[in-house]
């Protein structure tokens, strides 16, 4: 937990020497609570104030980095709600594969090649876990890295095989599963050997705690939490213990990311589960199966929980061109709030048809909401027409307005002489349509 | 080495609320449904239990409406035509509770018939839904109040520009309001002090924080609701409503939902991806506070039913 001001002082040599640019060791002290100083900048700093400074100031929730051709980061969370700030590192979405199984490279290599478009920004799958489930394990995660860069988790209980295993990846950072009583001493000896991060597992919070300590003793720091529980209904419960227990409580022992397996309880169950996890503090998601459409929804997910809520999502105001306009093509104006601009640009470019497509500033809000708060009306769509210089790049002034926003033709018509307003759909997938049959 | 679990514990805690009316209670459901109750955050059984699970509303509407997906009418089919036998379908398909959309081409007396034809066909507690233009919700949402005096049913949807009507209605016929504001604490809050000032009780108010889908919005309403339980369990008490929500309505107004065609190879398989966009919605939503969840494909009812057991669970 952060030390207060005065708690700092009292680890400070207080004698006020100055040497720290500040008048006093207290306000040295303060200064370094804020975080607005570095504590190197105090050279009488003693070594046991220094450790005593550094782990206080070391993160609730431990950062744990898989690392390989790509890597993926989990930990460093500060809240429990992201409305209270936002939450940080995206739980990484592993595709689970077993040793045994004869298609196994071409599996990975489909997931792997897996890319998909959301307002601008593209998503992959994150990683892949290697089950041994009696096959050539060594041979598999051979077959695996053949397939993709992605870093990769390793589940099996035999440390001679990760052993194995592992020297197949140096210079990575995987994860192994898992740890728990009877075999803690062999994994914690693999993974330091390897630099992997550990997998801890056990059925209550005391046993866990019981289990980080005596793996750390063994010289592992890096591990990562399976928090165990049959339903949806525990694994709330426990995933919620857990955050709190880091955050409210400063729990070191417990202070790391967890994984979830989605796939547990079958098939059917295993995109609200994943789901679940994703909303509620999972560090790693790991599912059995791969299909592009759920793979898609759950990366959307993701990324709309994690977003920071002080910041929209946004895209540069301006007059872009879609599919090559020229002095006929129509003008649509939209907002720039990305999922706005997204849902209509995509529409506009799937269609084929040329368009110019102007982008008013409304402070990042959709169409509605902008509106709604008086950031999207006649005088600041006529502005951006002003501004970006509509009028010369085509040749009949003519603009369209989302549906949406009707209301706002007979005021644009003032603030526009002599353009033409017109009305366009409610819904951007109905542009293509309209672009057609009523543009000409 | 033993943990010690920090808990919460909260001086508020949201109000009960029931829906429907029985005969003994001068309506003629055949079971009515309690909401709320909840005194700490959405199913953490380690700090209390969950007095009373959320339900699941299936959406009907009066005409068979022609923007919805085809997937829909496929499963729907020849029920669309008629909001009794669509009604009675949806009970059938596990629905906890229906709701009945009007359209602008309703008449109030064809209004008041279609909920007279839906609450004959089924014994569940019902919601109905103005058309979404002031006027005309007025002109169509009165009869029906006075028409079914004593069903306890959720009117909806009061807004701030139109509140007055509906509730003084609903208040002289035993019903109930859906009160509805753009995901904002604050508003929420304001219209429900808005609502009790003209004198209904607070529990027959049911708040409706707005939503929007996966991937267009969702973020907002699921930290609004999350926003607007913790001020209910810290006392405040024009938040500690229970909530209804509307996934089925904003999932499948989505692009993901609706069109199966010339969309991206990576999004996968229409039907699956409509359905994940529903249920995933919808459970989002519920981990964040909702007490009704408002659904339109019976699959999605399948699945977040399933959830729901999962959570209560203990
Ligand atoms: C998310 C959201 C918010 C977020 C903001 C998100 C953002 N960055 O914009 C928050 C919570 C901050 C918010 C706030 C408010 N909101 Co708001 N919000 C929504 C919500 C749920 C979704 C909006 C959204 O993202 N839609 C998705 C985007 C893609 O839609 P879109 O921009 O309209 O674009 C579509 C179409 O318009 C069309 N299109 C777009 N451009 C073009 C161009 C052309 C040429 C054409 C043809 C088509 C087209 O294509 C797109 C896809 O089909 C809606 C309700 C809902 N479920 O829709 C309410 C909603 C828009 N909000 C509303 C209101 C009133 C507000 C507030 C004023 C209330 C308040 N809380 O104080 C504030 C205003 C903001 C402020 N004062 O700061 C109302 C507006 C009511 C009205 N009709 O006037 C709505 C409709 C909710 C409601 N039913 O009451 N909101
Ligand atoms: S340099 Fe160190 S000892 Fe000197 S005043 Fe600053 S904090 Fe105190």
């Amino acid at each position: 937990m952060a030390l207060s001001g005065i708690q700092i002082y009292k680890l400070l040599p207080q004698t006020n020497c100055k040497e720290c640019g500040f008048p006093t060791c207290l306000a040295f002290a303060m200064k370094l609570a804020a975080k607005q100083v570095e504590l190197s900048g105090c050279p009488y700093v003693s070594d046991e104030s220094k450790k005593q400074l550094a782990e206080s100031a070391a993160p609730p929730i431990r950062l744990i980095t898989l690392k390989a051709g790509t890597e993926v980061k989990a930990g460093n969370e500060v809240v429990m709600f992201r409305h209270e700030k936002t939450f940080y590192n995206k739980p990484g979405l592993f595709i689970k594969v077993k040793a045994s199984d004869p298609d196994i490279a071409s599996k990975v290599a489909k997931a792997d090649a897996y890319k998909v478009n959301y307002v601008g920004m593209d998503f992959t799958i994150d990683g892949f876990a290697v089950e041994a489930d009696g096959g050539d394990f060594v041979g598999a995660v051979k077959a695996v890295r053949g397939a993709t860069r992605r870093p990769l988790i390793l589940i099996a209980n035999d440390a001679a095989q990760l052993d194995s295993a592992l020297s197949l990846l140096a210079n990575e950072s995987a994860l192994i599963y898992a740890a728990d009583a009877s075999n803690y001493e062999a994994l914690a000896d693999v993974a330091r050997k390897h630099k992997a991060a550990l997998t801890v597992k056990a059925d209550s919070f005391d046993a866990l705690a019981d289990l980080t300590q005596k793996i750390q003793a063994k010289g592992v720091e890096d591990m990562v939490l399976d928090l165990g529980g049959k339903n949806l209904g525990e694994w709330l419960n426990r995933s919620t213990q857990a955050r709190r227990l880091a955050i409210k409580a400063n729990q070191r022992a417990v202070g790391y990311p967890t994984v979830f397996f989605a796939g547990q309880n079958g098939a059917e169950k295993e995109a609200v589960c994943a789901a679940q996890a994703i909303a509620k503090y999972a560090g790693f998601v790991v599912l059995d199966t791969f299909t592009p459409e759920l793979a898609y929804a759950l990366l959307v997910l993701r990324e709309n929980i994690y977003t920071d809520p002080q910041k929209p999502i946004q895209v540069q105001p301006g007059i872009y061109e879609i599919n090559s306009p020229n002095a006929d093509s129509p003008v649509l104006v939209t907002t720039n709030f990305s999922i706005t601009y997204f849902s209509v640009a995509n529409e506009v470019e799937g269609s084929g048809l040329p368009a110019w497509l102007l982008v008013t500033d409304a402070e990042g809000m959709s169409v509605l909401t902008a509106w709604a708060a008086g950031k999207f009306d006649a005088e600041r769509i006529a502005k951006a027409v002003k501004g970006f210089n509509v009028a010369e790049k085509i040749s009949k002034k003519r603009i369209i307005l989302p549906g949406h926003v009707a209301v706002l033709s007979g005021e644009l018509e003032e603030e526009l002489a002599g353009w033409e307003i017109r009305v366009g759909p409610r819904e951007a997938v109905d542009l293509p349509v309209f672009m057609k049959q009523a543009l000409n | 080495m033993p943990i010690e679990m920090p808990k919460d514990k909260w001086p508020g805690s949201i109000k009960k609320v029931t829906l429907g009316a029985t005969s003994a209670d001068g309506g003629t459901r055949t079971k009515t449904i309690t909401l709320g109750g909840e005194t700490t955050l959405p199913y953490l059984h380690f700090e209390a239990p969950t007095p009373n699970k959320p339900v699941i509303a299936i959406e009907i509407k009066s005409h068979k409406p022609d923007d919805w997906s085809p997937l829909l009418a496929e499963v729907w089919s020849d029920a669309m035509n008629d909001p009794a036998q669509w009604a009675k379908k949806a009970e059938e398909t596990g629905a906890d509770m229906i709701v009945l959309e009007l359209t602008l081409e309703d008449t109030p007396d064809g209004a008041v018939n279609a909920v007279k034809s839906v609450l004959g066909a089924t014994g569940l507690p019902l919601i109905v839904w103005g058309p979404g233009q002031s006027e005309k919700d007025n002109e169509l949402l009165i009869p029906i109040s006075d028409a079914t005096k004593g069903e306890r049913l959720l009117l909806g949807i009061c807004e701030d520009k139109n509140y007055r009507t509906i509730v003084a209605s609903a208040m002289a016929n035993g019903h109930l309001v859906q009160a509805r504001t753009a995901m904002d604490v604050n508003l929420a809050k304001q219209l429900n002090i808005l609502i009790t000032d003209m004198g209904l009780p607070a529990d027959r108010i049911i708040m409706d924080p707005t939503t929007g889908a996966l991937g267009y919005g969702i973020e907002y309403g699921y930290s609004v609701m999350e926003r607007l339980r913790l001020a209910a369990l810290q006392g405040d008490a024009m938040t500690q409503l229970p909530m209804i929500v509307t996934p089925g309505y904003e999932a499948w107004k989505t692009k993901e939902a609706k069109v199966g065609e010339g969309v991206p190879e990576s999004w996968g398989d229409w039907k699956a991806r409509a359905l994940h966009w529903e249920t995933i919605t919808a459970l989002a939503l519920i981990e964040s506070g909702a007490d009704v969840i408002v659904l339109r494909h019976p699959e999605s009812v399948k699945r977040v039913k399933d959830t729901i057991e999962e959570l209560i669970a203990v």
